[in-house]
């Protein structure tokens, strides 16, 4: 036995030790009970956590309740939500006031607090087990399997969870070209928009020139009305992490960054105490689970530039300048960051990685459709009943997501239209409703994937005032250093406030068309070459609204 | 080493990499551009260079100014999708800029006559960069920068305050297609007018090591400035 695989061996022992220490742990307490504290925050759950730590104490029962505040469970409409093990009970909308019955009734006396449960609008009767809501039926928990369930702060929760033996397997048991192919042949695409194969990604930059290699996790996430990535960072950032480490692995990178938005300060704070909690155990620094392998992430918070989510404006950003983008003629896997190779990918991308490992590629194609693999994380806000944060596999309708996910659309209201993808993505009427979410269809049917966002709209939505909503948001998020995307902008908005306004000519639909094709093929970066499908989609389905507000007299449209 | 390609049918050997409308140049072929200068990095960002490539069967529109010459690429310098687009450029750019000569007289080239856009302002930047880009890239003084984004973008100086960064070598009124960045003298000091800000001049009166290797630049900028004022 040489002495590199002593350390490994002793490093691998180690690590098992903290799983099953970990796993120990949780087997002492009776009770485990489950908060999510991320999403929740907005509505007081660290109140809730408190309240609960007092209560125990007072009933003397601190020793067998283990109290673990948790991520994202997707049912945000429902939360602050709670589940009680051993029985499971899922409770919603709790408040501080809640917990003292909570520990009586379940904690003590092991019955559900009834008016606490989910409730079937139809039925009219209690749910007692999460898994047995309607909005989760039809999602396939993947990659946000552990938001709800484990604490994101405890590197020992994760690891007790399985965390990190997709690492130790890449690391011990694959050759970094092995590593490439199987991701390749997963069909893994990049979830942060572009949709591109994530494997091809990886070999090109492996096989790019250069002895120094970077690689990059993408979660400047700025979409309105988009936390699929915001879930994963604050929820389960070891899986980014680990993720992450596998791929420079892979690629032969040996420095890392995290290009976090600083809004979100509290995945910037479980990032960092993660990357703390990985470095301390071995899986990060010099020799990582004492194989030769060296690799380091650092956090960069963006300071609130929806453009530097763009690669090239990331990595500018990165080094100090001006968030603007570069060309792209020369791949960013060739000369990216300060011109050296780098591979970028959203965090969600990241995050599937450890499954693909795990799980086998073979097992992560057989979810989906023919082009798009694997699952989706979507943000479904709006005029649904459940908005919330889903996952679902590629191929899912979006009638499905919409009415039996996110529970139709709010009483009294009809459903409109769709937008998908962001400001870069479309909308879609209800005669796609029946599509299939999968990256081609959505970029055929105008609109696209993007990093998940859904947007739901009831017929109250004028789509001409949509369209300016959106291009007025552009307008102040463009870099403003191509011509195309910063006068175009600013254009399209006076002709769309025109049209709003009952102000229009004739002829102006057909420039506005003009100039969203021509901002499409001239701009210079992803941002502005997607900045018109908010209006090219909307007058691809809508365009008898866009004519009926150039139409009316001033002061007589809808939107006005 | 070497490649061999073609533009508008006409066969063209550079360097691996040479920028496509370097090569278009060698040919005689004229392309317009507001935002490159043979002095400074490619930009990319007026967008007037446009040319239609073909590469495994696909075309698209890329800017010539920074798409790097390959074996066997076609180019297209005078297609309908080019004019289409350059002219779209210009339009929005005279609705911005209408008074700048140098943009009506392209425009009259193209044969835009009448606005179809609405007026975006009266100023003379068209934000092409140029003067930021020479004060960084050759003269390093990296006095003035572009601030702010979107619509809003501009010229100015970092935190819009006065700088002492700026050693007055007038490079970025040299290099200005627009007659926009003017440095007027105001008694020992200069200000530059698109932001009305006092630039110091060098404390040292161009004394130092790093102005000595570049006293012949200096002096050669500061006639060019004198000639080009007088031309206008």
């Amino acid at each position: 036995m040489t002495n590199k695989s002593a350390k490994e061996i002793q490093a691998r022992i180690r690590l098992d030790a903290v799983r099953d220490a970990a796993g120990k742990r949780k087997a002492k307490y009776r009770h485990i009970v489950r908060v999510c504290n991320t999403g929740c925050r907005s509505r007081r759950s660290s109140m809730i956590v408190d309240a609960l730590h007092d209560a125990v104490l007072a009933r003397g029962i601190e020793k067998e309740v283990l109290i673990q505040p948790t991520g994202c469970h997707g049912f945000c409409e429902f939360g602050p939500v709670m589940v009680v093990e051993p029985q499971g009970f899922f409770y919603g909308k709790v408040t501080a006031a809640d917990v003292p019955e909570i520990v009586s009734e379940t904690l003590i006396d092991g019955n559900p607090v009834k008016r606490l449960l989910w409730t079937d609008p139809d039925s009219g009767r209690e749910v007692l087990l999460e898994r047995d809501i309607p909005f989760y039926h039809r999602q396939q928990k993947l990659v946000s399997r552990k938001c709800g369930s484990i604490d994101p702060t405890s590197i020992e929760d994760y690891l007790a969870e399985g965390g990190y033996r997709a690492l130790e397997k890449a690391l011990f048991e694959m050759r970094p070209q092995e590593v490439i192919e199987q991701v390749e042949s997963s069909g893994l695409r990049g979830r942060g928009g572009g949709g591109f194969p994530v494997g091809r990604k990886w070999r090109s930059c492996r096989q790019a020139e250069g002895l120094v290699k970077y690689v990059i996790a993408n979660g400047d996430e700025g979409d309105p009305g988009a936390f699929m990535d915001r879930c994963l960072m604050e929820g389960d950032p070891h899986s980014i992490l680990e993720g992450m480490i596998i791929g420079a692995y892979a690629i032969g990178a040996h420095e890392g960054f995290l290009y976090v938005r600083d809004e979100y300060p509290l995945a910037v704070e479980h990032l960092s105490i993660a990357i703390g909690q990985a470095e301390q155990h071995g899986l990060l620094g010099e020799e990582i689970l004492g194989s030769q392998f060296n690799f380091t992430v650092s956090i960069n918070r963006g300071a609130g530039a929806f453009v530097c989510g763009e690669s090239t404006a990331l990595m500018n950003s990165l080094e100090g300048k001006m968030g603007e983008p570069r060309a792209k003629y020369i791949h960013t896997v060739e000369s990216g960051l300060w011109g050296r190779p780098s591979n970028l990918n959203n965090v969600e991308t990241w995050a599937n990685v450890p499954l693909i490992i795990n799980e086998g590629p073979q097992w992560f194609r057989d979810i989906g459709t023919n082009g798009s693999k694997g699952t989706k994380i979507f943000s479904v806000v709006g005029k649904v009943n459940n908005p919330g944060l889903v996952e679902v596999p590629m191929g899912t309708t979006l009638r499905e997501i919409i009415f039996d996910i996110g529970g139709g659309i709010t009483p009294g209201s009809q459903f409109k239209a769709v937008q998908t993808g962001g400001p870069s993505g479309g909308c879609l009427p209800a005669s796609r409703l029946d599509m299939s979410v999968d990256f081609d269809l959505l970029s055929d049917a105008g609109s696209m994937m993007g990093s998940g966002g859904m947007i739901v709209m009831d017929e109250r939505t004028c789509m001409v005032d949509l369209a300016r909503y959106y291009i007025g948001f552009l307008i102040s998020e463009s870099c403003g250093k191509c011509v195309p995307c910063r006068e175009g902008l600013a254009q399209m908005n006076e002709i769309l406030t025109g049209i709003c306004k009952g102000q229009a000519h004739e002829q102006d639909i057909d420039t506005l068309q003009e100039l969203a094709l021509f901002m499409r093929d001239a701009s210079l970066c992803g941002l502005g070459q997607t900045a018109p499908n908010p209006v090219l989609s909307t007058l691809r389905y809508f365009r008898s609204e866009y004519e009926a507000c150039a139409s009316a007299s001033v002061g007589r449209t809808r939107c006005g | 080493m070497k490649q061999t390609l073609l533009i508008d049918g006409k066969m063209v050997r550079v360097e691996k990499g040479a920028a496509v409308i370097d090569a278009a140049r060698k040919l005689g072929i004229s392309i317009p551009t507001l935002c490159h200068h043979e002095a400074l990095k490619p930009y990319g960002a007026c967008r007037l260079c446009v040319v239609e490539v073909t590469k495994g069967g696909r075309t698209r529109l890329v800017t010539s100014c920074n798409y790097p010459s390959e074996e066997g690429l076609e180019v297209r310098t005078d297609t309908p999708a080019v004019r289409r687009s350059r002219r779209l450029t210009l339009e929005i750019l005279i609705a911005r800029c209408p008074d700048v000569p140098a943009l009506q007289e392209m425009g009259r080239r193209m044969g835009i006559s009448a606005a179809r856009f609405r007026l975006q302002g009266s100023g003379q930047c068209i934000l092409c960069g140029l003067c930021v880009r020479a004060c960084d890239e050759l003269v390093g003084a990296q006095a003035i920068a572009l601030g702010e984004r979107g619509i809003e973008k501009k010229v100015a100086t970092p935190f819009n305050s006065p700088t002492t960064a700026c050693i007055g070598c007038g490079s970025c009124t040299y290099i200005c297609p627009t007659g926009c960045i003017e440095m007027m003298p105001e008694g020992t000091e200069m200000v530059l007018r698109t932001t009305g800000h006092t630039l110091e001049k060098c404390m040292n009166n161009y004394q130092c090591a790093s102005c000595d290797v570049n006293n012949t630049f200096v002096h050669e900028m500061k006639k060019a400035i004198a000639d080009f004022r007088r031309e206008r």
